[in-house]
């Protein structure tokens, strides 16, 4: 064929020492980390449990269900640090954090939050009469919860803006637990912030509440502007009701409602369109961080059901009896050993290579676990036997290569036109392969939560490491070897003698002819 | 080893040929028997859900501190697993702080239950009243299933457009995808069949066999491509080429599944025989089996489904006139009956310098040793070989 001449590699030694370089820095980052045992997740060493109790007896199930899909959002939205949440009964909510120190996730989960959106009947900034004359009127358009709030909103009781006067900003005692259910209203501040002076409000009953939030992201604001906002998504029936809010408080002069997260004001934006409903941007002198932290606090911090604020947290055993461990780490190490034996029997000589890449592979994984046990992620014993199984696909490179260097030999090229001929179509057929496999733990990762995710990461781990010993390993130190008589001239050892290509064979059958 | 050396080289060349793609009729049934067998399994026994996904009931086991170790909780989880009660099968338990151990089963009956906290008591020298129990929700509720199936569905078309956009072809996509659905049916049957309990590790097995299978599809199909490209493909057709791709990459997909299975076996067999519990052995079945049928329909399903889906399209029918055509045109002596053992061989004058080469064939005979590099090209090939090589000269 006409199609051989690749490039060779004029420095395989050199590609050999920068890799090797490369796993060097990895264990000096490593080494800087300290830690050299790899996090295990919860079924291999334990770790926190943390239980919610609602304050309410008689929540709905789907609340609690609704809960604890946020809450799950919340710890492994973030990583692949497999934590576990389920509901327990009808009032609890059970996590079960891998690690014994992991205190941050603990924090999130402890973080409680509900956000709702309310109609402001009274603030500090417009000294006045609240309600009156001048409010929004609920009209033939509006229905439903957005009806009675601007109802509400229009002439709030007596009682309440009494409560309203009375009031100081910041407040003077802790609020009531239940001061912010979203069926009553309520007076509150806005979220302190640095030179400002606290604004007071008084807030009718919730009309939209943080679960009919699809999505809040920070973005940067269209039409040619480079301001921070945050763009806001409703789902179909929040969509509906703010079509309403938006078009009753746009008709009455740009009027501010206000976004109430854990009892406080954390937004009053002004409405600024009369026509908004499934999207809708919160502008303003935003920076970039700002933007971010508005967005992450009203998409997480919507939690249908208020939780006790001293949730139960204890330390739990593993799951697995020890024996599980041992016996996985044995059967991996045997099962490994068996490949070594079957890679020598069959390639010889170039099944060293096999096993040194092999050993390359399994010393970089090792490095990349122990690096990211930093950033949470925990071995369970599905991860341990992925990365064993993650052998296989790793050792079919280096068997598909070496059989199309055969191949290339029985088309009659010497060993070392055939390495970088062969390397050529090894090459391609392992990226697109690889690149399978590089998408499967994409998109898993996108898409998927809890162990999947684990999976995910996991699986795109020992690809791209497959790739990297692949390109920077096994190729350069087969070129490598090729300058050794031992491999070039087909020693009998060496895998690629004519006795083990199968060719004198081939020759004694042809010569019956 | 020899054997197998040698095998691989008259595989690469031709000389010994297996037939996959004409016998179809034979893998697919084989196939479809198999799959009816898993569907039959998933049908009738249905899948052993674990207590990710169906929630069940919590023990709580008050103990003294000194009574709450790692020691008792895997003697409750052996006592709690040997009690023979089908759902309390696989009991997570683990220690709880320095006051509890906490022992998880399935959704249990009252009856099953009482004699759960019986053993437990027995186990532990304490009254069954220490225990007491709660239900427990399911952590892989609906909505952690959706998203995975979601992030499922939303892979297989990136890979379909990606196996398209690779090959150029996307009849490739359809029958990398067939023998993908192929592999996870059976291993989904075979896993109900066992009546293993199918736990978050089932979902990672099952998972790592969808990029096993079609890992190993783009492996093989990538040999088909290089055979059957127009051109190239010489005189051979398309199901020959293709017939060919699958022959020279057997070697490679028998050592793969080799290599990649005999950890999983060892993992299988630590599971099964010396644990005989655990999340280790329902992970190990479900990539066992999977990365067999994996390898199994790269080969025989999913190569000759794509001969079948190509054979109407207008390539492969031009690649199948030219091969035709270079048959009848290089090989003149088409008519002369085929070489048979024994059979004289004599010197014609109108010979072609190929032929005259053949005479010469007796290593023994030759002036010079006979070194792969120093015979013609395609001289050892076999006469369905023959026109290709003339081709070139």
């Amino acid at each position: 064929m006409a199609d051989v001449a690749a490039p060779k590699t004029a420095h395989p030694g050199r590609t050999l020492i920068i890799f090797f370089a490369g796993v060097a820095i990895l264990f000096g980052l490593v080494a800087i980390g300290g830690t050299w045992k790899p996090a295990l997740g919860l079924d291999l060493q334990g770790g926190q449990r943390i239980t919610l109790r609602a304050k309410d007896n008689n929540v709905k199930t789907e609340a609690m269900a609704e809960a604890a899909k946020i809450i799950n959002q919340r710890v492994n939205g973030s990583g692949v640090s497999e934590a576990s949440v389920s509901t327990q009964g009808n009032t609890n909510i059970v996590v079960s954090i891998p690690g014994e120190s992991n205190q941050k996730l603990v924090d999130i989960v402890q973080r409680q939050a509900r956000l709702g959106f309310r109609l402001i009947a009274c603030s500090s900034s417009v000294p006045g009469a609240c309600g009156g004359a001048a409010a929004p009127k609920p009209d033939k358009t509006t229905t439903g919860i957005v009806h009675d709030g601007l109802a509400w909103r229009a002439a709030p009781p007596q009682a309440w803006i009494d409560k309203f006067n009375a009031a100081t900003c910041p407040p003077a005692a802790e609020p009531d637990e239940n001061a912010d259910a979203p069926t009553n209203p309520m007076v509150a501040c806005s979220t302190p912030v640095k030179g400002q002076a606290p604004e007071k409000y008084l807030l009718s009953p919730a009309v939209l509440e943080g679960k009919e939030l699809s999505s809040a992201t920070a973005q940067q604001g269209g039409q040619n502007s480079i301001a921070w906002e945050v763009g806001l998504k409703f789902k179909s029936d929040g969509a509906k009701k703010f079509a309403q809010i938006s078009k009753s408080l746009f008709t009455n002069g740009r009027e501010q409602f206000a976004m109430v997260l854990d009892g406080s004001v954390l937004s009053a934006p002004r409405m600024d369109s009369p026509s908004l409903s499934k999207d809708a941007s919160i502008t303003g002198s935003f920076s970039h961080a700002e933007a971010m932290s508005l967005a992450t606090s009203l998409k997480f911090g919507a939690l249908p059901v208020a939780f006790e604020s001293d949730p139960k947290n204890e330390t739990i055993g593993p799951s697995l009896a020890g024996n599980q461990l041992d016996a996985g780490i044995w059967a991996g190490i045997v099962g490994l050993l068996l490949v070594m034996l079957y890679c020598l029997l069959y390639y010889r000589g170039l099944g060293f290579v096999v096993i040194a890449s092999l050993l390359a592979a399994g010393i970089t994984t090792y490095g990349m676990v122990l690096l990211l046990a930093g950033a949470g992620f925990t071995l369970s014993l599905p991860g341990i036997a992925g990365l064993i199984v993650a052998v296989g696909i790793t050792a079919d490179s280096f068997i598909v290569f070496f059989e199309r260097i055969r191949d290339e030999m029985r088309e009659g090229k010497s060993m070392r036109v055939a390495v970088e001929a062969g390397w050529v179509r090894a090459r391609n057929t392992c990226l697109a392969a690889d690149a399978v496999s590089l998408s499967a733990a994409v998109v898993l990762y996108i898409f998927a939560i809890d162990e999947v995710r684990g999976f995910a990461f996991t699986l795109g781990l020992s690809t791209v490491i497959d790739l990297a010993i692949f390109f920077w390993f096994t190729k350069p130190a087969v070129s490598w070897l090729g300058r050794f008589h031992f491999f070039s001239d087909g020693h009998k050892l060496s895998g690629l003698g004519t006795d083990t290509l199968g060719l004198d064979a081939a020759a004694i059958k042809g010569g019956a002819v | 080893m020899g054997r197998f050396n040698r095998l691989g080289n008259d595989l690469y060349n031709g000389h010994k040929s297996i037939d996959f793609i004409g016998r179809w009729k034979t893998w697919f049934a084989a196939s479809a028997v198999i799959v009816l067998v898993a569907l039959g399994g998933l049908f009738f026994r249905g899948l052993n859900l674990g207590i990710d996904f169906v929630g069940g009931t919590e023990y709580n086991v008050s103990l003294p501190a000194a009574k709450v170790t790692q020691d008792n909780a895997d003697k409750l989880r052996d006592v709690v697993a040997g009690l023979g009660i089908k759902d309390a099968e696989q009991p997570v338990v683990t220690t709880s702080g320095n006051e509890a151990i906490l022992v998880q089963t399935e959704p249990l009956t009252n009856a099953e239950i009482i004699t759960v906290k019986k053993a437990i008591g027995d186990a532990l020298h304490i009254s069954a009243d220490d225990v007491s129990q709660s239900s427990l929700g399911e952590s892989w509720g609906k909505d952690v299933l959706n998203r995975a199936i979601l992030g499922l569905i939303v892979f297989l078309i990136v890979v379909m457009l990606f196996i398209w956009a690779y090959f150029r072809e996307w009849k490739m996509s359809v029958a990398a995808i067939v023998a993908l659905a192929h592999d996870v049916l059976i291993t989904v049957g075979i896993y109900a069949l066992s009546g293993f309990e199918v736990s978050p590790a089932t979902v990672t097995g099952i998972l790592t066999i969808l990029g096993f299978s079609l890992y190993d599809t783009v492996v093989v199909f990538d040999k088909v491509r290089e055979n059957t490209h127009q051109g190239k493909a010489g005189s051979r057709t398309y199901a020959d080429g293709a017939n060919l791709a699958v022959n020279q990459t057997l070697v490679r997909s028998i050592n793969t599944s080799i290599v990649a299975l005999l950890p999983v076996a060892a993992l299988l067999y630590v599971g099964v025989v010396q644990l005989g519990s655990g999340s280790l052995k329902d992970l190990a079945l479900a990539l066992f089996v999977g990365m067999i049928a994996g390898a199994y329909s790269s080969i025989f399903i999913a190569t000759p489904l794509l001969v079948m889906l190509k054979k109407n399209d207008d390539d492969v029918e031009v690649v199948n006139r030219r091969a035709a055509a270079r048959i009848r045109a290089a090989d003149p002596y088409a008519s002369v009956p085929s070489f048979a053992e024994g059979m004289p061989v004599f010197a014609d004058p109108t010979t072609t310098a190929l032929e005259q080469a053949r005479q010469h064939i007796d290593p023994a005979k030759a002036q010079r040793p006979m070194t792969q590099d120093r015979l013609p090209k395609g001289f050892l090939k076999d006469q369905d070989e023959l026109p290709d090589e003339l081709d070139e000269r």
